[in-house]
């Protein structure tokens, strides 16, 4: 047997030995994700004990080192991983920025120190991360932000304002954009820096959203310490940490809309729910063209993942492919939750009622950000006219 | 399944880019157009390809081929979607090929196989009876006589029908039209009495043919398989030149796209290149994304076809209704974008929009394949 086959049939043991019963149900909407952090409460014990055990795994982070609390694993690992993790319908034991964002860019750019002190609290999911990008007179031209860290020699003391930090009132620690020199060109007077949300002079105030929830907040600096060993990489050089961050963002979100369907195609939901005809088709032709071109979409595009992933793997540098997916990934998800309320009819125009949250309808108002957050749409195709095609005066 | 090509995959490529670059350009096919030439193709190009182990792409090395499998066959089929290279490779190569080698008796297999790969050959597949893609629907009847068949009906859409040596032909030798049981394979040779062709040029200046079936008469060592039980063999055989299509009208997109790129970034309106401006940057950038997905489909099912999945006829059906949609889309914006010279015969991009109208719709167009996934998933 390979060691990939051992490592499969002992992957599905030991999940089937520790992922509890009420983590098995395949969710993966907002309401059911584990942010962990100071101040997080656990839905329910089962949720508790599923992220214990997993990180006591490294497997919250499967592929980072063991020294900074992963388990080191290989991607062809992960892949049987998640693939394991797929098939029993277990719910992903933890979420936070600080895996998905800022755990590559200090992998990449951090000191051996920095990625001591704050990758294996993100492991173990007791800090929560927060992402300071957005300011409300820097949204897809990012690089003109201006919130302003002056130098104090052992410390920066900041001043300024971010806008659409998701989750930064519940968030531990923020990584942050700031500008360190006011005369150098936009994107030369950047650097990138982590401070904890705890800290005197850091106010937040939620936004409140279409779907009714507040992910998004304003955030306010106000004479806020910050120390300089919290500085990522050289003094204004941030914008190389943004930019390979913002990469990496946009690769995971087109990742995660390519894989957003829960195990369920859009048709089963909508034959279950609509109910078919004699010959077991959905009973609304018109309706069945649409859901069957979204899964053709869908395929199509899982079938790009796996490719880039692979490219990726061989070494070939990803760069601007990652707006390709992140166009690609959301506006396909947004046409698939469009999908969703139309297979849901009346029943989930209901916004709260005593059986459902009115889950569907909020989960669709969400994905409108999709395309708009970690740059538009629009911006994505700007990326790949300029980088990608090289069009004039792109 | 890997997504990634091989080394000796990466050669092919290259190889067939550089032969075609040099040997079979848009200007040959045009000079083919204008020449009225009733074969369609060149014969001589034929025999360089067949050398270079084209033609025996998919025959197993002991019957003379180059055994190179689907991958491959996409491969050469793409580059020939890039030039409009016209050959008999789909007909040929293809679909007989993997009538033969997969389905062949023994004698057939050694009679026909190393034919094929010497490129002396020609074959030609005759399924469809109407103007739409049915070939459950086959009526054409065969009925017993003597000691084989005789078969009367007609057939339409036969790429190389007129031209070719040998027809295999779906034939019902039980049940009704619609039925998947009771339709067989048939080898007919074309000088058969009884068999009438007539070719047809199409809009994209290809050739194919009506065939009409007056008491054809036959062997019993015509039939390919086992009577009665041909659908499923059909699908295989079918499905390989699905792919191909779909590789050849990937190639079709791609060049299609890359031409307009150029223009766009060369011709000037108001004093800068139009494609300066973003109304046809944003449009260009989706096209480019639609592309990546056309190319990871192709890739995709071609692949699975070579490793025999289960899930080989579902990727197949993606792959040919996805590129269809792409390679179509990729050819009208590309007149679009190319303003009025998109519209003259001088510029090769409609001769690209011709090719994928009539690529789309052999074996099955993107609604006939997407119904099929439909059905698959029970919705």
């Amino acid at each position: 047997m390979s060691e990939l086959e051992t490592f499969r049939i002992q992957t599905r043991a030991w999940l089937e030995e520790n992922c509890p019963p009420d983590m098995r149900d395949g969710a993966v909407s907002e309401a059911t994700q584990c942010w962990g952090g100071r101040n997080w409460t656990f839905t329910s014990e089962g949720q508790k004990l599923w992220l214990e055990r997993m990180a006591a795994k490294g497997w919250t982070v499967p592929t980072w080192p063991e020294d900074y609390g992963g388990a080191g694993l290989t991607k062809d690992e992960a892949e049987i991983l998640q693939d394991e993790m797929t098939a029993i319908g277990a719910r992903k034991p933890h979420d936070n920025f600080g895996i998905t964002m800022l755990g590559p860019a200090l992998l990449k750019f951090g000191t051996q120190e920095q990625k001591l002190e704050h990758l294996p609290p993100i492991a173990r999911g007791e800090l929560r991360w927060c992402q300071g990008y957005s300011e409300p007179g820097a949204g897809s031209d990012l690089a003109s932000l201006r919130t302003k860290a002056e130098d104090k020699g052992d410390h920066y003391i900041v001043n300024g304002q971010k806008i659409w930090t998701s989750y930064a009132d519940q968030a531990d620690w923020i990584f942050c954009l700031v500008r360190t020199d006011f005369e150098a060109a936009k994107h030369k007077g950047i650097s990138f820096v982590l401070f904890d949300m705890a800290t005197k002079g850091v106010t937040t105030k939620p936004i409140k959203l279409i779907s009714g929830s507040s992910p998004f907040c304003e955030t306010f600096f106000d004479d806020v310490r910050v120390e300089k060993v919290n500085l990522v990489h050289e003094e204004n050089k941030g914008w190389d940490v943004a930019k390979y961050l913002l990469t990496h963002e946009r690769g995971m979100i087109g990742e995660v809309f390519g894989n957003m369907t829960g195990g369920r195609s859009l048709g089963e939901i909508a034959a279950h729910e609509i109910g078919v005809d004699d010959a077991g088709r959905v009973e609304e032709p018109l309706l069945r063209a649409k859901l069957v071109q979204a899964e053709i979409d869908s395929l199509a595009f899982s079938t790009l993942l796996q490719s880039v992933s692979e490219r990726a793997e061989a070494g070939e540098s990803l760069g601007a492919v990652s707006s390709v997916l992140k166009y690609y990934g959301t506006e396909l998800n947004k046409r698939r939750h469009e999908l969703l309320m139309e297979i849901g009819g009346s029943d989930e125009l209901e916004w709260s009622d005593e059986n459902d949250n009115g889950q569907r309808s909020k989960d669709w108002l969400r994905t409108k950000g999709n395309s708009i957050e970690g740059g538009t749409s629009e911006v994505q195709l700007q990326i790949i006219a300029k980088h990608i095609l090289q069009m004039p005066g792109a | 399944m890997s997504m990634m090509l091989n080394e000796d995959q990466e050669m092919l490529r290259e190889a067939a880019a550089g032969f075609l670059n040099e040997n079979a350009p848009v200007s040959a096919f045009r000079e083919l157009r204008d020449s009225n030439s009733i074969g369609g193709f060149s014969r001589d190009l034929w025999s360089e390809m067949a050398q270079m182990g084209w033609a025996g792409i998919l025959v197993p090395e002991e019957f003379g081929g180059s055994e190179f499998g689907m991958v491959g066959a996409g491969l050469i089929a793409e580059e020939m979607g890039k030039h409009l290279t016209a050959s008999p490779f789909l007909a040929t190569s293809v679909l007989a090929a993997t009538a033969f080698s997969k389905f062949g008796s023994e004698a057939q297999k050694e009679h026909h196989l190393p034919k094929i790969s010497a490129g002396e050959t020609l074959y030609a597949l005759a399924v469809d009876e109407g103007a739409k893609h049915a070939p459950a629907k086959t009526a054409l009847k065969a009925e017993r006589s003597g000691n084989g068949f005789k078969l009367s009906g007609a057939k339409t859409f036969v790429a190389n029908g007129h031209v070719a040596d040998h027809i295999i032909v779906a034939a019902r030798t039980s049940g009704e039209a619609g039925d998947e049981n009771g339709i067989t394979l048939f080898l007919v040779e074309a000088e058969t009495a009884g068999l009438k062709r007539s070719a047809s040029k199409m809009v994209d200046s290809s050739s194919f043919a009506r065939l009409q079936f007056e008491d054809v008469e036959v062997n019993a060592d015509a039939v390919i398989g086992e009577v009665d039980a041909g659908y499923e063999p059909l699908d295989t055989i079918l499905n390989a030149g699905r792919a191909c299509l779909a590789a050849e009208m990937t190639g079709c997109a791609d060049q299609s796209f890359n031409m307009t790129v150029a223009y766009i970034n060369e011709r000037k309106q108001f004093g800068v290149p139009v494609g300066s401006f973003q109304a046809l940057q944003h449009r260009a950038a989706h096209l480019h994304t639609e592309i990546e997905l056309a190319k990871a489909v192709t890739l995709a099912a071609l692949q699975s076809l070579d490793t025999e999945e289960e899930s080989a006829w579902r990727l197949t059906a993606l792959a040919k209704t996805k590129v269809g949609q792409v390679a179509l889309l990729a050819a009208q914006e590309g007149v679009q974008m190319h303003g009025g010279m998109g519209m003259t015969d001088a510029f090769d991009i409609g001769l690209y929009l011709k090719r994928v109208r009539v690529a789309g719709e052999l074996f099955g167009d993107e609604s006939w394949h997407a119904n099929r996934i439909a059905d698959a998933l029970s919705f």
